[in-house]
């Protein structure tokens, strides 16, 4: 589903979820923000700095950590392996090193940091995701719903983490965890039919009969 | 890790030295000087593939290509190390313009595949119909299906009339494949290596991560092809001759089937599985009761259903695992068992 007529913007350090039903064009959006595809028309500024068209390393490299939909990991490396390889873009290898061992301290990894990443659970897979988002100390991320299939414990510690990322961090969430959204989000954008339908704070998007009715249901 | 790879490092060395001076007891110096070569070239295309994820199926068009610049450049130059430079260069440099050219129109898998199979077929194709006088690069006569024979073969850096051949030959191949094995096992711990088997295992999340992709699968193809290259200086001299034989198909099938059956994802693998098959293809063609290629087939189809893996692999699994079934409450053992199992590979 394609999305057209999106005007969005950003300040830093703020965090924003996207919302809308199925099709309402919050991926192709995310998409193309992420360099994954090129808008066929449209701008995208980052920073003040126009990014329409380029590759997803050129936006990466600005200091954009991206996490996709389909968790994106490598399978049959270490978990310290993949998170060092996000650190070693930015950074000489020791200092990578370092900082790897911190983030895997704070998430809480080190038992498993020797382990394949295709063993571990889905959680920690997606949790290994963000750290390697994380290490690369981004000021802007963009995470397409990082709840999906998790455990009520892992949503908990997940939002815990992104809480963290967004301390230094300007943040774009797409999501379909209510309960996860209120715990990390004041202000919602709603797609609808490839379009923005609302941009508020996250009460009053609830509450709004409209939005109630095109995403939860008529009655939800 | 860096403390094991340390001890694994010494360990292989003096494997290798063993292995090159008990080997002459075995086999005639000969024939194992081809060998060695060809574990080279297995190792080119099992650092390419088996590491970075590229399958090419033209890694005899970097042998050939290599091949013939050896051969020209000997005729023009009269000495041999020029030529043995140009031999790893030309095929890097050919191979990082197709690189660039393939991974920046992001071809993938089976594209790939197939526009190395017709680079390989358009050279074989071409250094066949080269008969004709017209064909010529300074003094060499490209010579068509006949070849290239006659150049100056290899010779002590700086004394043209001090041949290296024979024995001699033979341990300047195995010491240029020890050092060929240390330099990819050096170059699989440099970051660069490092961040080629991330992305074999999940491209997307590299380049997300901020690293250009293109460029990486481009230089990492360029280094493989100038391992072909050196494989193929030496052969060169070693055959003393070359032809267009060396682009055809058979060849490029011949090399991936070398790694399957070593064992991809290893460094022994593939230079194993070279020698081995080459070997037994020169043991069989010794023989006219069974046709060599339907051996080598079944070799490679016995390996697709029962060892997909590869030799060195399921040595290693095989290792760990009878060793923690030997001694099931035995700690220690079991511990040791599996730190010499993860030292392979």
């Amino acid at each position: 589903m394609a999305s057209d007529n999106v005007n969005f913007k950003l300040k830093a350090r703020e965090l924003r979820c996207l919302i809308g039903p199925n099709g309402a064009g919050k991926s192709t959006f995310f998409k193309c923000i992420s360099g994954l595809h090129t808008p066929t028309e449209g701008r995208v500024f980052m920073r003040g700095q126009e990014t329409t068209g380029w590759h997803p390393h050129e936006i990466a490299s600005l200091g954009v950590g991206i996490k996709t939909q389909v968790p994106n990991v490598m399978d049959a490396l270490s978990v310290f392996e993949n998170i060092w390889m996000a650190a070693r873009r930015f950074m000489p290898t020791r200092a990578a090193n370092t900082k790897t061992s911190d983030i895997i301290d704070r998430l809480r990894l080190g038992p498993i940091a020797r382990a394949e990443l295709g063993r571990l659970a889905h959680g920690e897979r997606q949790r290994v995701e963000l750290g390697l988002v994380a290490v690369a100390d981004p000021w802007l991320v963009l995470l397409d719903e990082p709840a999906a299939g998790m455990s009520a414990e892992d949503v908990a510690r997940m939002s815990e983490i992104i809480h963290e990322l967004t301390r230094t961090a300007a943040g774009v969430i797409v999501e379909h965890d209510m309960q996860f959204i209120r715990s990390i989000a004041t202000t919602v954008t709603v797609f609808h039919q490839g379009a923005v339908l609302m941009e508020d704070h996250v009460d009053r998007v609830m509450s709004d009969p409209v939005v109630r009715n095109v995403y939860l249901g008529k009655n939800a | 890790m860096s403390r094991t790879a340390g001890k694994g490092d010494v360990a292989a060395l003096i494997f290798g030295v063993a292995l090159m001076l008990i080997m002459p007891m075995l086999i005639s110096t000969y024939t194992l000087t081809v060998l060695v070569i060809y574990g080279m070239l297995g190792l080119s295309l099992g650092l390419i593939w088996g590491f970075g994820g590229i399958l090419c199926f033209g890694q005899a068009a970097f042998f050939g290509l290599g091949a013939y610049t050896y051969a020209v450049a000997a005729i023009n130059i009269g000495e041999s190390t020029l030529p043995m430079l140009l031999s790893i260069l030309v095929p890097a440099l050919f191979a990082a313009l197709l690189g660039a050219m393939m991974f920046c129109g992001r071809l993938t898998d089976v594209y790939l595949g197939v526009i190395t199979l017709v680079v390989t077929l358009i050279l074989f194709k071409f250094t066949n119909s080269t008969a004709g006088p017209q064909y010529k690069i300074g003094e060499a006569r490209l010579g068509g299906f006949n070849g290239i024979p006659g150049f100056h073969t290899l010779n002590v850096p700086g004394q043209p009339n001090a041949y290296i051949w024979g024995e001699p030959l033979y341990y300047v191949c195995a010491v240029a494949l020890l050092v060929v094995f240390f330099f990819v096992t050096w170059l699989l711990r440099t970051p660069f290596g490092r961040i080629a088997v991330g992305i074999r295992e999940n491209e997307t999340r590299v380049s997300l991560m901020g690293y250009d992709v293109r460029a990486r699968k481009t230089a990492l193809f360029a280094i493989g092809a100038g391992i072909a290259g050196l494989a193929v200086g030496l052969f060169a001299n070693w055959a003393e001759i070359v032809t267009p034989g060396l682009f055809s198909l058979g060849q490029s099938a011949e090399i991936i089937i070398w790694c399957i059956v070593g064992g991809l994802g290893t460094r022994f693998g593939p230079i194993l599985g070279a020698a081995g098959l080459a070997y037994l293809k020169f043991m069989l063609g010794q023989q006219t009761m069974v046709d060599n290629t339907l051996i080598t087939g079944i070799i490679l189809v016995m390996f697709v259903l029962f060892l997909p893996k590869g030799i060195v692999p399921a040595v290693t699994s095989l290792w760990t695992v009878s060793f923690a079934k030997r001694t099931p409450k035995g700690r220690r053992h079991r511990s040791s068992a599996r730190r010499r199992g993860g030292a392979h590979g």
